[in-house]
């Protein structure tokens, strides 16, 4: 039984032939959106479209969608965080408070 | 304050590509479309949901005015959904700019008020002179009308954008507000954490309310002019 490598699932590809099988993918537009598309209902033929389907459906995409706006904030966040440190464990607009209080 | 606290209503972006596509695009992902009579949960619960909404809303109107069913429902579920999931944290909300939430009002608000004008012409413009004015008052009250017929658009608009900040900073403080006092006052940061949590609270009402009320107006300028 020899598959040829282009119609080969992830699993089955050998690590040697990896980049050549990376590389034989379909990228252009369509394909793309295809691979969307699958992606798409496989999630949800498998979480949502069920008899009892509950609320983990729903609650795993929002935990992913929190997660991917705080990678895409990281950085301001990090920078902040810095600055608050650099500050004495007080954010950078308080310090005028903390000083007049003391 | 300064940029620290408003970093969070700059438009999104990610190695130069606009995010903000994206986020937009994202709510209608939670709302699946169905081909069957009988559907998963997700979808029955929304479809219940939109019967109840539909029903009560556009009752008022003629047949008309109920052609805007489908508009009036996609307005309500779109910033009623793009509100809550603002409230999730570290997301961004595109109702905060009032960019969009004008794209939305005016539009909305000329489309009735044009079509009043189009097929009710004598009805609209009487709209300018409230029944039963005294006749020195007459001019002055037209300007009056007018100008609170052109300041419709702007305030759904502003409404829905000063909410959603306003609520969003609140949170932002206050959360800042229990963290500072945590190492200084420990019951003091647990009478604010208790404010955050009601605050908290009242924004989720908010952001379905202010959905409701944005859809509510446009539905109301629309039977004036149907």
């Amino acid at each position: 039984m020899n598959v040829p490598l282009k119609e080969k699932k992830l699993l089955e590809v050998k690590l040697g032939e990896l980049p050549s099988w990376i590389l034989m993918r379909d990228f252009t537009p369509s394909g793309i959106a295809g691979a969307f598309q699958r992606g798409y209902y496989r999630y949800y033929n498998k979480y949502v479209n069920v008899k009892k389907g509950s609320i983990a459906g729903l609650s795993m995409v929002l935990a992913a969608y929190v997660f991917l706006n705080y990678c895409r904030s990281y950085k301001e966040l990090s920078e902040s965080l810095l600055d608050c440190f650099a500050s004495g464990g007080v954010s950078p607009d308080r310090v005028g408070l903390v000083h007049r209080l003391i | 304050m300064n940029e620290n606290l408003f970093a969070s209503f700059i438009t999104p972006m990610m190695f130069g590509l606009p995010l903000i596509t994206l986020i937009v695009l994202f709510p209608s992902l939670l709302f699946p479309t169905s081909s069957r009579l009988v559907n998963n949960r997700l979808i029955s619960l929304q479809q219940w949901m939109l019967q109840l909404v539909s029903k009560q809303m556009m009752s008022i109107h003629n047949t008309k005015g109920q052609t805007w069913a489908l508009m009036l429902m996609s307005l309500i579920l779109f910033i009623g959904s793009t509100n809550l999931l603002g409230l999730l944290p570290h997301s961004f909300t595109p109702t905060t700019q009032l960019s969009m939430n004008l794209g939305m009002a005016i539009p909305l608000w000329a489309g009735a008020v044009i079509t009043g004008f189009r097929n009710k012409t004598k009805a609209s413009l009487a709209h300018f002179l409230p029944q039963g004015t005294p006749t020195p008052l007459i001019p002055m009250l037209v300007i009056i009308e007018t100008i609170s017929l052109f300041i419709q658009p702007v305030a759904l608009a502003v409404r829905l954008t000063a909410n959603i900040t306003a609520g969003h900073l609140l949170i932002h403080l206050i959360g800042g507000a229990t963290l500072a006092l945590m190492s200084i006052n420990t019951t003091t940061a647990l009478i604010t954490f208790i404010i955050l949590i009601l605050l908290t609270v009242l924004e989720f009402a908010v952001a379905m309310i202010q959905a409701y009320v944005f859809t509510l107006l446009v539905s109301l300028y629309l039977h004036d002019n149907t």
